[in-house]
């Protein structure tokens, strides 16, 4: 156990693991845009180029994948909004901590209607 | 001569040469990387949580995503600017967010300096690349199978 007192530092609480979690998700979404870029521009390639690579994203082990990146997505939009808001808004440091909360409860209310949708066409195949 | 009691703030006077990695000024640079973040980072929200919508949501979903769909979109200005205005933003505010992450822990000036090279490097090709893509797209390729091709091709 750390004996440093609970609740007096920033280390290890909302504010720390907002800022870990807001640094993840924005490298691992940074790195799918290399890879989407490159993945659209096959268009330019030819029509059969592109539908064979983006039929990779059709099956249902990626349609987990891109759940995950939607969710990193969705979290990273919303702590975005929040970081906003703590150096804009005059009460936003007082209420950092508050507004994480609000940032994971908007990101269940987005992602449960997401998953059921998506995961629904992925195993389904759109029909 | 009373002593003054009053704290500063952190950084509110001259901070000590030792304690700054670059030699000479460099200006607002880092205010309006970090201004370019906010603002960004807002738009973003809006094109991204759109570009999601329409391509994951409605109709078929994933399936329905082809050359044909890619082209439907592309027909019409307002899909090319916003994935052109998504390609832009999205990679700069990106690009920003992993300088930043550098500069964090890489500590070694050639460390950073070329770890940054590589970024930069990356940025552009992907910028110039996906911008000529939105620009010189050709919906209706010549020899390409009609029947992956969007419904306003003429018919070979």
């Amino acid at each position: 156990m750390s004996k440093t007192p609970a609740g007096t530092l920033y280390r290890g609480r909302e504010g720390m693991w907002s800022w870990v979690g807001h640094r993840v998700t924005g490298v691992a979404i940074f790195f799918f845009l290399l890879v989407h870029v490159l993945d659209t521009a096959l268009v330019r390639v030819s029509p059969e180029a592109y539908n064979v690579v983006i039929a990779t994203y059709k099956n249902p082990f990626m349609a987990l994948l891109e759940a995950g990146l939607v969710a990193a997505i969705v979290f990273h939009a919303f702590n975005g909004l929040r970081i906003i808001l703590v150096d804009f808004w005059k009460k936003g440091p007082k209420y950092q901590a508050q507004l994480l909360w609000g940032v994971v409860g908007l990101w269940v209310l987005v992602m449960v209607p997401f998953l059921i949708r998506h995961l629904t066409l992925a195993f389904t195949g759109g029909h | 001569m009373a002593v003054s009691s009053e704290i500063q703030a952190p950084r509110s006077g001259r901070v000590a040469p030792k304690y700054t990695r670059h030699g000479s000024s460099r200006g607002n640079f880092e205010m309006l990387a970090w201004l370019f973040m906010r603002v960004s980072g807002l738009v973003l929200v809006v094109l991204i949580f759109g570009h999601l919508f329409v391509n994951l949501m409605v109709g078929e979903g994933v399936h329905a995503i082809d050359f044909g769909f890619v082209a439907g979109k592309w027909a019409d200005p307002f899909w090319q600017i916003w994935d052109l205005a998504m390609l832009w933003l999205a990679m700069l505010h990106g690009t920003n967010g992993v300088r930043t992450i550098i500069n964090d822990y890489a500590d070694k000036d050639g460390t950073r300096f070329w770890l940054k090279t590589v970024l930069y490097a990356a940025t552009a090709v992907i910028i110039v690349l996906g911008t000529l893509v939105i620009f010189t797209f050709d919906p209706c390729p010549p020899n390409a199978a009609a029947e992956l091709l969007p419904s306003f091709c003429p018919a070979p």
